[in-house]
C-alpha cells in the first residue's frame, strides 16, 4: 500500500525554543482514503498540521507530494497560500476562520479567486454567482448562495468552508476536529460529503477525538503521542482500542498507590443529565476518597465539573451534599457550600494576571479574610505563606508576579488557592495540563495526603494521571459515565474499551 | 548580565516609576519661571477649582476602568446634573437639598442604565456610554427648549422663572477656606480630597475593590472564584455616574446658572487624568492616587498655558500629546500592557 502514497512526510521535526514538539514524524496519505489522526492535547497534532499547511516552518525532515506527472516532488510551502496552490488544503478547527461571516455564500465560495494576484479589479456579481454555482454543484452543496454566512448554522458554514477549500481541487484535504461544534445530524451531512470526496480520490487526513466519527470514517488510524507516531492501524477490522492505547500511552507505574475505600458519602449525584440526549449520571463520592474521571476530549468532563460547581445547570437530576439537597445557582453558592473547583486552563480561567501570588491565592476567600469589608492583609499574607510552603511553590516571596513563575508553579498556586480553606468537595479539572512531571508528582502527593475530610474529584484525559492519583477511576463517554474501576488490579483492556466508546473487545 | 545592563534596567524602572511626578514638578518649575504670576494665590485657586471638577469625574471613570470598562458619558452626566440642579432650584423653586438629591439620583440612574446596557444587553462599553452621552446632551436641553437656566428667565410657556440658587448651594462652588493664605482652598477641592481618599481606600483596602480589580484583569477567573461579576460591573458604572453628577453639582455651584455651553471639556480632561494616572508610580493600572495626580497635572498644564497666553485651540492638542505620551509610558515601556 505504501507505494501509492500521494503525500508523504518523513522524519519531520520541530522545536519551539528548546522544547521539541515533533521528534521525527513520518506519515503517508493515500488517494481515496481517510486517515484518522488521534492524539491527546500536546501530542503535536496541531503543530504537524500547521507545518503541512505552511503556517510554521519545519525544523527538519522532508515532505513529498505527488505532482501532475505522478512523480513525487519536494513539498515546501512557505505560506498557507503556497500549500493551497500545490494542492494541500486545510480546514482549521475554528469554523469561522474558514468563512467571512458578513458576506454571502457565493462570495465566500469564490473568495480566493477575488483576492489572488491576477484577480479582476472590478467585482462582477454575475460571474461570481456563476462560478459559485459551479463549485456548489460539484460538491453537491444545497445551500442558498445568496444567504449570508452569519445566518447559516454551524454545519452549513463548515460545508461552505470545505466547499471553498475544495474549489482548489486539492489532492490532500486536512480537517482539524471539524465536528467539535456540530450536532450529530449535522455531522452526518459532513460525513456524506467526505464520502463523496473519498470516491473522487482525495487523500483525507482527519483529526478528531470523537470515537463515533472515527468509527464512521476511518480507513486507517494513526496515533500520535509526545511528538512521534506511536501506532499505525490499517488492518481491517480496525483496532480502535489499540489506537486509543497508543495515543494515551501506558507506562509502568513504579509508585503504585494503595487504593482506599470510603464509607461516608459526601456527594451523591442522582440522574444528572448534562447534555441533550445524554444518559443520566449516577455518582457517589466518599469522604477521604480521590476519584478520577477519565475520557477523551469532548465527552463532557468539563461540563460535569462546571455543573457540580454551579457554572451551568443540569437538564435534570438532583444532587445531595452532606445529606442536604445541593443545587447551586452560582459559583458563589457552590463555594459557600464547600465545593471548590480548580478550573481547566489556568491562563484563561484561573490566573488573575495583575495580581501577585498572595492576591491570587486569597481571591475566592476575601469575605472570610475581611472585617466590615476591609481586607486583613496580615491574614491574607499568612495564608499565602503557608500554602507556598505546603505545596513547595518555588518563588522569592508571596509578592512575586504570576508571570515570573514556571507553568508548574503557576498551577501549584491555582491548587493552593483552593486548598487554603477546607473543602467538602474538591474538584480539579485537568490539573496536570502544562505541568512538568515533578510539579505533577508534588500536586498529586499533596492531594492524596490531604484527602481526609473531603471528597476529591479529578477530571483527566491522560490515563496515567488517573492511575497515579486516584483510588477509583470512572470513565466518561458521550456525556455520561460508562464505567467504574477500583484502582487495584485494573482491567485496563476493559477500561480502554470504555474510553474508546465501543462494546467490549469489538475489534479483537 | 553586566552591571551596566542592570543599571540601565534600574534606570528605566525609575523612569517609569517616577517619570510623571518628575514631569509634574518640572512643569510647575517651568511655568513658575516662564509665566508671570503663575506662583500666586489666585492662580492656585484657579488650578484647584478646575482640578476639583475634573478630578471628581476622573475618579468615577477610574472605577469603570478598574473593572475593565470605560465610561464616555461622564461629561454629559455632569452637564445634565448641572442643568437639573438649576432647573430644580430656578424653575421648580425647590431648595438646595432637593437639587443635590435630584442630581445624585440622575447620576445613579444613568450608571444603572449604562451597567444594564453593558452587562445584560451586551452592548460594548464604549458604544453604550457613547450612546448615553448623545442621549443626555439632547435630553438636558428639552425642558428649556435649548436655553440656559438663570433666575428671571422666560420659560417656553411665557411665564418667568423666579427661583434662585440657594446660598448654601452656591457656597459649594464659591466658598473658600483659609489655608495659610486667606481664602485659598475652595469647598470643591475639599470634596475632591474626601472622594479621592474614599475611593482610594475602597479600591486598595476593601474586598470589593480588590474583586473589582480581579474582574478587570480576568473576568472568568473572578467568576470562578465566586464573585458576582455582573453586579460588580454595574456598581462600577453607578459609582461613575454618581461621581459625575457630583462634578455637575460643583459646576452648577460655581457658575450659579445652568449654562448649556459649559462643561464641553470635562470628558477629555477627566479621561486624560485617569489615563495619565496609569503611568504614575509605575502602577500600570487604573488607580485613585494616580488619577488625582493626573488631574493636578492636567490642571497645572491648562493654567500654565493660559497664563502664557497660549491660544485656547492649542490646549486640546497639548493635552492630547501628554495623554499619548502617558499611554506609551504605561503600555510600551513598562511592558505590562500586554498579557
Amino acid at each position: 500500500m505504501g507505494n501509492d502514497a500521494v503525500f508523504r512526510v518523513d522524519g519531520l521535526r520541530k522545536s519551539f525554543g528548546h522544547i521539541e514538539v515533533l521528534g521525527g514524524v513520518s506519515l503517508d496519505l493515500h488517494a481515496g482514503e481517510v486517515t484518522v489522526l488521534m492524539g491527546a492535547n500536546g501530542a503535536g497534532k496541531s503543530t504537524l498540521v500547521k507545518i503541512i499547511s505552511g503556517v510554521y516552518e519545519r525544523g527538519g525532515g522532508t515532505m513529498q507530494l505527488v505532482g501532475q506527472d505522478f512523480a513525487p516532488q519536494e513539498f515546501l510551502p512557505n505560506t498557507p497560500a503556497e500549500a493551497i496552490r500545490a494542492g494541500v488544503v486545510t480546514v482549521h478547527q475554528n469554523i469561522n476562520d474558514g468563512v467571512v461571516a458578513d458576506l454571502d455564500v457565493a462570495t465566500n465560495l469564490t473568495l480566493d479567486r477575488l483576492s489572488g494576484s491576477g484577480a479582476p479589479t472590478l467585482f462582477n456579481p454575475g460571474r461570481v454567482r456563476r462560478e459559485a454555482k459551479a463549485v456548489a454543484d460539484r460538491m453537491g452543496l444545497a445551500i442558498d448562495l445568496k444567504a449570508r454566512i452569519s445566518d447559516l448554522s454551524l454545519a452549513d458554514r463548515q460545508m461552505v468552508a470545505i466547499a471553498r477549500a475544495m474549489a482548489h481541487q486539492p489532492k490532500v484535504l486536512i480537517l482539524d476536529e471539524p465536528t467539535s461544534s456540530l450536532s450529530s445530524a449535522e455531522a452526518d451531512r459532513l460525513f456524506a460529503l467526505l464520502d463523496r470526496l473519498r470516491e473522487h480520490g482525495v487523500a483525507i487526513l482527519y483529526i478528531s477525538h470523537r470515537m463515533s466519527d472515527i468509527r464512521r470514517l476511518a480507513d486507517r488510524v494513526v496515533s500520535m503521542r509526545d511528538g512521534v507516531i506511536s501506532g499505525v492501524f490499517d488492518r481491517k477490522p480496525l483496532d480502535y482500542e489499540g489506537a486509543v492505547n497508543a495515543m494515551l500511552g501506558r507506562k509502568i507505574h513504579l509508585d503504585r498507590i494503595v487504593a482506599r475505600n470510603s464509607a461516608k458519602p459526601v456527594l451523591t449525584v442522582d440522574g444528572l443529565r448534562i447534555a441533550e440526549g445524554a444518559k443520566p449520571i449516577f455518582l457517589t463520592l466518599g469522604d477521604g476518597e480521590v476519584v478520577a474521571i477519565t475520557g477523551l476530549v469532548g465527552v463532557g468532563k468539563t461540563a460535569l465539573a462546571e455543573t457540580l460547581f454551579g457554572v451551568r445547570k443540569p437538564l435534570s437530576g438532583t444532587m445531595v451534599l452532606n445529606g442536604k439537597p445541593y443545587a447551586p445557582e452560582s459559583t458563589g453558592e457552590a463555594i459557600a457550600a464547600g465545593v471548590f473547583l480548580v478550573a481547566k486552563d489556568r491562563a484563561d480561567s484561573g490566573i488573575v494576571g495583575d495580581f501577585n501570588i498572595q492576591e491570587n491565592i486569597s481571591l475566592p476567600f476575601h469575605k472570610r479574610m475581611s472585617r466590615l469589608g476591609v481586607l486583613k492583609r496580615r491574614i491574607e499574607r499568612a495564608a499565602a505563606r503557608r500554602q507556598i510552603q505546603e505545596l513547595g511553590i518555588v518563588c522569592r516571596s508571596e509578592k512575586d508576579e504570576m508571570s515570573a513563575l514556571s507553568g508548574g508553579n503557576q498551577q501549584k498556586v491555582m491548587v493552593a488557592r483552593w486548598m487554603s480553606q477546607a473543602a467538602r468537595l474538591f474538584i480539579l479539572d485537568e490539573p496536570f495540563q502544562g505541568v512538568d512531571i515533578s510539579a505533577r508528582r508534588d500536586i498529586a502527593a499533596k492531594l492524596r495526603a490531604s484527602a481526609n475530610g473531603r471528597a476529591t474529584l479529578l477530571f483527566v484525559t491522560e490515563l496515567d494521571e488517573a492511575l497515579e492519583t486516584a483510588d477509583r477511576i470512572l470513565v466518561m463517554s458521550e456525556q455520561t459515565i460508562v464505567g467504574e474501576h477500583r484502582n487495584a488490579d485494573i482491567d485496563l483492556e476493559r477500561l480502554l474499551a470504555e474510553v474508546a466508546g465501543g462494546p467490549l473487545h469489538s475489534a479483537a | 548580565m553586566s552591571s551596566g545592563w542592570v543599571r540601565m534596567a534600574a534606570a528605566r524602572d525609575h523612569a517609569i516609576r517616577y517619570g510623571f511626578i518628575v514631569l509634574l514638578f518640572g512643569l510647575i518649575g517651568y511655568f513658575a519661571i516662564a509665566a508671570d504670576g503663575f506662583v500666586s494665590p489666585q492662580s492656585a485657586v484657579f488650578i484647584f477649582q478646575s482640578v476639583a471638577i475634573t478630578g471628581v469625574l476622573a475618579l468615577g471613570v477610574t472605577a469603570t476602568l478598574v473593572v475593565g470598562g470605560f465610561d464616555l458619558s461622564i461629561g454629559s452626566v455632569a452637564t445634565s446634573a448641572m442643568m437639573a440642579a438649576a432647573y430644580v432650584m430656578v424653575v421648580l423653586e425647590q431648595n438646595a437639598v432637593v437639587a443635590v438629591v435630584a442630581c445624585l439620583l440622575i447620576g445613579a440612574a444613568v450608571g444603572l442604565i449604562n451597567g444594564w446596557l453593558i452587562v445584560y444587553m451586551r452592548v460594548p462599553d464604549l458604544l453604550a456610554t457613547l450612546g448615553m452621552m448623545f442621549l443626555l446632551v439632547g435630553l438636558q436641553r428639552i425642558p428649556t427648549e435649548g436655553r440656559s437656566i438663570a433666575t428671571g428667565m422666560t420659560m417656553p410657556d411665557g411665564s418667568v422663572a423666579n427661583g434662585t440658587f440657594g446660598a448654601g448651594f452656591l457656597a459649594l462652588g464659591r466658598h473658600r477656606f483659609d489655608f495659610f493664605i486667606p481664602n485659598l482652598i475652595p469647598v470643591s477641592v475639599v470634596v475632591l480630597l474626601v472622594l479621592a481618599v474614599l475611593i482610594w481606600f475602597f479600591l486598595e483596602y476593601t474586598r470589593f475593590g480588590r474583586m473589582m480589580y480581579a474582574v478587570g484583569s480576568n473576568e472568568r477567573a473572578a467568576e470562578l472564584a465566586g464573585a458576582p461579576v455582573k453586579a460588580y460591573k454595574i456598581w462600577a458604572y453607578v459609582i461613575s455616574g454618581v461621581f459625575a453628577s457630583i462634578g455637575g453639582i460643583l459646576l452648577a455651584a460655581r457658575l450659579g446658572r445652568g449654562d448649556i455651553a459649559s462643561g464641553n471639556n470635562l470628558l477629555l480632561d477627566a479621561v486624560a487624568a485617569a489615563l495619565i494616572g496609569y503611568a504614575v508610580l509605575g502602577a500600570a493600572k487604573p488607580n485613585a492616587f494616580g488619577t488625582a495626580v493626573g488631574a493636578v497635572f492636567v490642571g497645572v498644564l491648562l493654567q500654565g498655558l493660559t497664563m502664557m497666553n497660549a491660544p485656547y485651540y492649542t490646549q486640546d492638542f497639548i493635552k492630547g500629546v501628554v495623554l499619548v505620551v502617558a499611554l506609551v509610558f504605561t503600555f510600551a515601556l513598562s511592558g505590562r500592557g500586554k498579557r
